[in-house]
């Protein structure tokens, strides 16, 4: 038994959690190290646990780093770094045993917050700023920076990576790029000659992140809007979804306006968008946009969050009863009612499986990072046109608005979208006749026209009853002869959405299924229910209606576990009433306060329920 | 929306218009409103006005909400291309069309139910972002369908078949338009298709959103004593001032015939629109005076009908956005899609 005090040194392996005021400009500083991590190549995710709030309340950021890739939430902090005066209390009692805590020593701490077993790292960070600075409001913001500076010294950040990502930032501000550079370099050289640095727990340079991108689900999604081919918008502000259009249309101007020379010198030139955005007067307008320019044939989608699909609900239903495209993603947040905007769930999965009145069902896909936001977004408008209905993408919170390392997103160039079955005026020509609703092809799916088409194919799309043919009934088997349509429409999406995802372990006596954003958690919590001799096995569903495989994967196992982040257990509820397999099969693991999800509560969801003692009997 | 094809008998030789086709053409299917609806006659107006401009039926895309004014889209032009919508809704789906596709010709039929209640919202923002179409609100101040509750349009005092008057301020269309920035306003009455047509026809010509707002009696809910939209109010009340012919760009204006003044306007497509009688101190191109106007002759009692409110000036929603002439539904893939080169290039920014 070894008797040294010297602390176990820990590479690329910890969590730091940063407790800034809302508003204060500490974002930035956070965001500029987590991205000078993921430029030394180590797996790394930042996650802005942020108020619903401008200026003044408490925000949080945490840092996860971790050789394998286990970047889900953690919930054990080696270092917190203290910005915040009103959180003190909570902040240093979050600290792990043996960790440490930053603080601004330009104040001394109260008596009472000290811990025994936490080491206190003090940085004059106010005084410091205030005997480089002389604009208030700088002082302000270079303390985020020189604490910025502190943290690239204590975790052996590269200084001169950092020094160069200010640089890029700053390239058109002189002024600013320099008063980061003073601040940064304070606060490390201040750890430097204070402090034992590194610390125990730090960095070292990998290779793992080569070929990655830090990119946000939002503007992944919009990506793939652009790229699907998207040409019109409807949207209306609501957080966390509003980036994915301000990111839109900022690609947009750069890639689809034309600006085309006056006709004659002198003349001006004009500009000519080939894409149009609507900012709505609230979401039912926003999707009655989406509806009319897919009904005329133009790719067109709308994102939004919860209270939005909501509203939308009314005319979903239309689209769904009337066979018109639409694309809506959906990036969730904590509900129910206004619930808590900045805050992460995944609690729309049944809203959007089946929203609107009457009998209805509807296509989803759930990525589960921006890697799969770029490339279900794309997919789903596929999707939408191929089965002439409304397809979701289901992100969340975390997603949307986090930065996540994943693969560099590639384009293949010989793509070609399914724009799904359109009569056109050639076809309209050879035919005798033309009804909106028959013939059907194997999918169900039946040819439309599109608005500005020969009269031969003009018809009236109506959302009250309607036969194959297209005209109104009240008529019960010719109702009924659309609706039993639709259902099996609906089924046969089932193997055009994305497949789950499966990973099993041999002789595993228990399988865990999940969605979206629960990946990393789940498959971390797995590898460390093996350390502990539990093998389980994996299953990420990626879209609905679900394929055989859903079924087949919770008969199969012993136990099944479902792990989400709602209340209520909708994706095992879904799972239930549209598979058959009894719901008293799977066991919830639930997370809905409103973070991300973190291994540590699935495992201990698994091993709450007793099943290694029972298994070992 | 119930309907019955009608039978096409052939008469005596119809006159034919530009496209070879006879007013037979523009019709649809037969109406199952009331006998002597007010609606109907809007439905024969509307399909007089696009034979007389020979529009190419399927060319036009005509929508509607819910209610009886709704169902009429039915009943007209059975080549164009329809879209019947939910309650209130229809602006939103126009709006998104007329984005996608700038070619066709728009015209939306709502009633004071689905645009001055339930999709009132809407109605204003189409309003405010000059959509691209024809917006027809037939005004009868009842709800049909459900029997007879009054609407947001009916007037104070108005008697409902059961029940008190209304003791609650109108929406007026008008002014709602004129607030909200609107470029085209007309009021009519169903009842006189000679002013009804060319303002339907000025409407089609209109660069932006023309909106016509139509007093169209129920002769079931609301055409009895103590009612402000029934025939005989209309009859004794109205007040046709504000008169104008509409002369598309083919043709050449014959006669201005003689009023207390003329006006005319270019339209956006070429044709012109001649104000052929305006009273004294009414400019239908200012907002204040057009306001004013409608006013005091509201406090009379008075309903001013005619093309009330014109700015051909003002730029539609394509003008706005900067779209395409062509439509954004025809473009084809290859100019929308940046490709492989492009995103490579873009993943950089994200290193």
């Amino acid at each position: 038994m070894s008797i040294d005090a010297a602390p176990t040194v820990r590479v690329n392996d910890f969590a730091i959690k940063l407790a800034n005021v809302n508003g204060t400009g500490s974002a930035s500083a956070n965001s500029l190290l987590m991205q000078a991590i993921f430029r030394m190549g180590i797996p790394v995710s930042g996650k802005n646990l942020f108020p619903s709030n401008i200026q003044g309340l408490p925000t949080w950021y945490e840092i996860r780093v971790n050789k394998d890739g286990h970047t889900a939430r953690a919930l054990e902090y080696d270092l917190m770094v203290a910005m915040n005066a009103q959180t003190y209390a909570e902040d240093i009692a979050a600290v792990r045993s043996g960790g440490y805590l930053l603080f601004d020593s330009s104040w001394p701490l109260d008596d009472d917050l000290h811990r025994d077993d936490v080491t206190f790292l003090g940085v004059p960070l106010a005084r410091m700023c205030l005997e480089n600075f002389a604009k208030p409001r700088e002082r302000i913001l270079m303390k985020n920076i020189a604490y910025a500076g502190a943290i690239v010294a204590l975790l052996g950040i590269d200084l001169e990576l950092v020094r160069s990502l200010l640089a890029e930032t700053f390239a058109r501000n002189e002024a600013l790029r320099e008063s980061n550079q003073k601040a940064l370099r304070l606060g490390y050289d201040f750890a430097v000659e204070t402090f034992d640095c590194p610390l125990p727990f730090h960095l070292e340079a990998m290779d793992s992140t080569t070929d990655s991108i830090l990119i946000d689900g939002n503007t992944a999604t919009a990506l793939g809007a652009l790229y699907a081919g998207a040409t019109v918008a409807g949207w209306y502000p609501i957080t966390p979804a509003t980036a994915v259009m301000d990111n839109f249309t900022k690609l947009c101007a750069t890639y689809r306006r034309e600006v085309v020379p006056g006709a004659n010198e002198g003349d001006p030139p004009t500009v000519k968008n080939n894409y149009i955005i609507l900012q709505a007067e609230d979401e039912i307008a926003a999707i009655g946009m989406v509806l009319g320019a897919s009904w005329s044939g133009a790719r067109s989608f709308t994102s939004t969050s919860g209270p939005g699909i909501s509203l939308m609900n009314e005319l979903l239903g239309l689209a769904y009863y009337t066979e018109i495209p639409a694309v809506i993603v959906d990036v969730q947040r904590t509900g129910p009612s206004t619930g808590m905007p900045t805050r992460t769930q995944q609690a729309d999965i049944l809203l959007c499986a089946y929203a609107s009145h009457g009998d209805t069902k509807h296509i989803l896909t759930f990525p589960a990072n921006p890697a799969e936001c770029f490339e279900f977004t794309v997919a789903a408008f596929d999707l939408a046109e191929r089965f002439q209905t409304p397809v979701f993408v289901l992100l969340d919170l975390d997603i949307g608005m986090n930065d996540w390392v994943v693969p560099a997103f590639t384009w293949d160039d010989t793509f070609v979208p399914d724009r799904g079955r359109i009569v056109t005026d050639e076809d309209l020509a050879g035919m005798k006749e033309f009804f909106r609703y028959t013939p059907a092809d194997a999918d169900h799916v039946a040819a439309r026209t599109l608005p500005g088409s020969d009269s031969k194919g003009a018809y009236f799309v109506r959302g009250s009853g309607h036969d194959m043919f297209g005209r109104y009934t009240e008529d019960t088997d010719e109702y009924q002869e659309v609706v039993d349509r639709l259902k099996r429409k609906h089924a046969a999406a089932a193997t055009h959405v994305p497949a789950p995802v499966v990973i099993t372990r041999p002789n595993a006596a228990i399988g865990i299924i999940t969605l979206g954003g629960c990946d990393l958690a789940v498959r971390e919590a797995i590898d460390e229910l093996a350390e502990r001799g539990l093998a389980a096995d994996y299953m990420r569903v990626r879209g609905f209606p679900f394929v055989a495989d859903v079924r087949e994967f919770v008969e199969r196992h012993q136990y099944c576990f479902v792990v989400e982040q709602n209340r209520d257990g909708q994706l095992r509820s879904l799972i239930s009433i549209e598979t058959g397999v009894p719901i008293e099969s799977m066991h919830s693991i639930l997370a809905y306060g409103g973070f991300p999800l973190s291994a540590a509560q699935v495992v201990d969801g698994v091993v709450g329920l007793g099943i290694i003692e029972q298994l070992e009997d | 929306m119930p309907s019955i094809t009608k039978p096409l008998i052939p008469l005596a030789p119809l006159a034919k218009n530009e496209l070879g086709l006879t007013i037979r053409d523009y019709e649809g299917a037969m109406s199952t409103l009331c006998a002597g609806c007010g609606h109907d006659s809007i439905t024969a107006a509307i399909t007089h006005a696009f034979w007389e401009l020979s529009t190419p039926p399927h060319t036009i895309a005509k929508l509607s909400g819910i209610g009886c004014s709704s169902k009429t889209p039915t009943y007209f032009v059975r080549g164009a291309h329809g879209f019947n919508s939910a309650h209130g809704r229809m602006p939103t789906i126009a709006t998104g069309a007329a984005a996608a596709n700038r070619e066709l010709t728009y015209i939306g039929v709502s009633g004071d139910g689905d645009s001055l209640s339930i999709g009132i919202g809407h109605l204003a923002h189409a309003i405010r972002r000059n959509v691209n179409m024809v917006y027809v609100i037939e005004n009868n101040g009842v709800y049909g369908l459900t029997k007879g509750q009054l609407s947001a349009s009916a007037d104070i005092g108005t008697r409902p078949k059961k029940g008190d008057a209304n003791v609650v301020a109108p929406i007026d269309p008008i002014m709602l338009g004129l607030a909200m920035g609107a470029t085209f306003l007309a009021r009519s009455f169903s009842g006189d298709k000679e002013q009804l047509i060319p303002i339907l026809k000025a409407a089609v010509a209109h660069n932006g959103l023309a909106l016509i707002d139509v007093i169209s009696p129920c002769v079931t809910f609301n055409d009895h004593e103590g009612s402000t939209k029934s025939y005989r109010f209309m009859r004794e009340h109205e007040v046709k001032e504000v008169v104008t012919d509409f002369v598309p760009e083919r043709e050449e204006i014959a006669v201005a015939i003689g009023g207390r003044e003329t006006r005319s306007v270019t339209m956006h497509d070429g044709s012109v629109l001649t104000f052929r009688s305006v009273p004294e101190g009414y400019d239908p191109t200012n907002r204040i005076s057009v306001e004013e106007y409608i006013r005091d002759h509201q406090r009379l009692g008075e309903v001013v009908t005619g093309l009330l409110y014109l700015d051909e000036g003002a730029p539609s929603m394509h003008e706005i956005n900067h779209t395409p002439l062509e439509g954004l539904n025809k473009l084809p893939f290859s100019a929308l899609c940046p490709g492989s080169a492009v995103l490579e290039d873009l993943m950089s920014d994200f290193r």
